[in-house]
């Protein structure tokens, strides 16, 4: 009787699952979708899967389509995964590897504790976005880094930390994703070439002289010294504040020299191995 | 009629299936972090309940007419299983913007509790076919009451200033005990409307 019953129960669910299983396999084969392999070959194994979009499509699974498909045959858009992941798709494709320059991304703002002016004392919401709307924040300054770290808890890599009031970021842990340029409500976060000697404007204060040397002793105050005294024309001064333009500035580091309020710093990230 | 509606009150709020049967809690921790994920897994809980329910309840016929009951558990979680598992590929074939929808939920389903749970307690309670169309549908409406109302209980978390020791799980759960114990006040009110099952 026992073994009966075992048996009979055996027999039961072992039909049930057989059943289920065939079930299982012909619908496979009737449900069968097209995939594209090579997509899905780059997608996983190739690609990091930050899904950042910094590629310029809609995250990962969108460029490893466009590649796969042809629609583009730029192996080195991928920031993340920079040189090593444009060789590889290139090996995998057949394509020729385009060479991915390391970048880092900077927090353009001195405005610590001690040189940037307080107008009031914030309690509310630790958020920049938050702080950004309610009257701009702490700060006097309405251009600088606010400070709560927006752009910290986008940072998937851990590479941005508060240093005295101000985001910094290590170029040795960026993957240049792009996410926290994004995400910062005042746009102070650009990307520099990691390898490259580039001189940066740390301030963005778009206020007159007199004025934004009143909010933050860091602040550019539009003196247009730096774009006097630039050789290859990269510094340019608008609206009362300096910009430098990467793809001209040559490193030479003169309008740092020249500054006088010394908010342009020499991006050497040369130290990164 | 009558018993229907009670069928829906209890599965929505008296005899919720997260907050008072404790049953699905896995998802309801750990995808109610935002609403529209929220939405997604519930939907899937809704249709998947349903379906399930649907294929159980003439299989339990035929296991209670060979004096089988004892095997209800391990089938219904066999034919669950493959269940998930065609509706899946019927979605990825034919209704590719639901399948990319629910996305992970899907797959997840197949291990849920709740699914299980609502088919196993309408054997139980001996409904028939209607009743535990029903049950089941009202079954997966409470999952996704509980999730919705969740996400945003989350979301005011999420900017408050939690002590260090209790951040991320233990309030959560804390959280959900209180949202629970919100659920549990309207017991009685099946019986005090005057229906039954």
């Amino acid at each position: 009787m026992n073994t009966q019953m075992i048996l009979t129960a055996f027999l039961t669910v072992g039909i049930i699952g057989l059943i289920c299983g065939i079930l299982l396999s012909i619908l496979s084969e009737v449900f069968k979708v097209p995939t594209d392999e090579k997509a899905d070959h780059i997608e996983s194994e190739i690609l990091p899967g930050a899904n950042c979009g910094s590629c310029g499509y809609s995250g990962c699974s969108g460029y490893a389509a466009a590649l796969s498909s042809g629609k583009t045959t730029n192996t080195a858009l991928c920031n993340p995964g920079g040189q090593e992941v444009s060789q590889k798709i290139a090996e995998y494709l057949g394509l020729s590897a385009g060479s991915v320059e390391r970048k880092s991304a900077v927090v353009l703002c001195d405005g610590s504790c001690d040189k940037a002016e307080t107008k009031m004392e914030y309690e509310g919401l630790k958020s920049c976005s938050a702080a950004s709307a309610l009257q701009g924040g702490e700060k006097m300054c309405s251009y600088g880094c606010l400070g709560y770290g927006d752009c910290i808890n986008v940072c998937e890599y851990g590479a941005i930390k508060l240093c005295d009031g101000v985001a910094r970021i290590d170029p040795r842990y960026c993957k240049a994703c792009s996410k926290c340029v994004n995400v910062c409500p005042r746009g102070l976060i650009e990307l520099f070439p990691v390898y490259k000697k580039k001189a940066g404007v740390m301030c963005k204060n778009k206020d007159k002289g007199a004025q934004a040397r009143k909010e933050c002793s860091a602040a550019c105050i539009g003196c247009m010294k730096c774009q006097k005294v630039c050789e290859t024309g990269a510094v340019t001064v608008v609206n009362f504040n300096a910009h430098v333009d990467t793809d001209k500035c040559t490193g030479c580091g003169k309008c740092v020299e020249n500054c006088p309020v010394k908010c342009i710093e020499m991006i050497d990230y040369s130290f990164v191995g | 009629m009558k018993s229907y509606f009670a069928l829906l009150i209890m599965g929505l709020i008296t005899n919720n299936f997260v907050l008072s049967k404790f049953l699905g809690i896995c998802p309801f921790l750990g995808v109610s972090k935002k609403l529209d994920t929220a939405v997604g897994m519930s939907t899937a809980v809704v249709i998947v309940m349903c379906i399930a329910t649907a294929v159980t309840y003439p299989i339990n016929v035929l296991l209670v007419r060979k004096d089988m009951e004892y095997l209800q558990t391990v089938v219904f979680i066999l034919v669950i299983a493959a269940l998930v598992q065609m509706i899946e590929m019927f979605l990825k074939k034919y209704v590719k913007s639901l399948y990319k929808a629910l996305g992970i939920y899907l797959p997840l389903i197949t291990t849920n509790c709740a699914v299980l749970g609502v088919v196993l307690l309408n054997v139980q309670n001996g409904y028939n076919f209607g009743q535990s169309m029903m049950n089941s549908f009202a079954g997966g409406m409470g999952f996704m009451l509980a999730m919705v109302m969740f996400s945003g209980v989350r979301k005011k978390l999420e900017s408050c200033d939690v002590p260090e020791f209790f951040k991320g799980l233990p309030i959560t759960l804390i959280a959900a005990s209180l949202t629970s114990l919100s659920f549990v006040g309207f017991a009685g009110i099946v019986e005090g409307m005057g229906l039954s099952v």
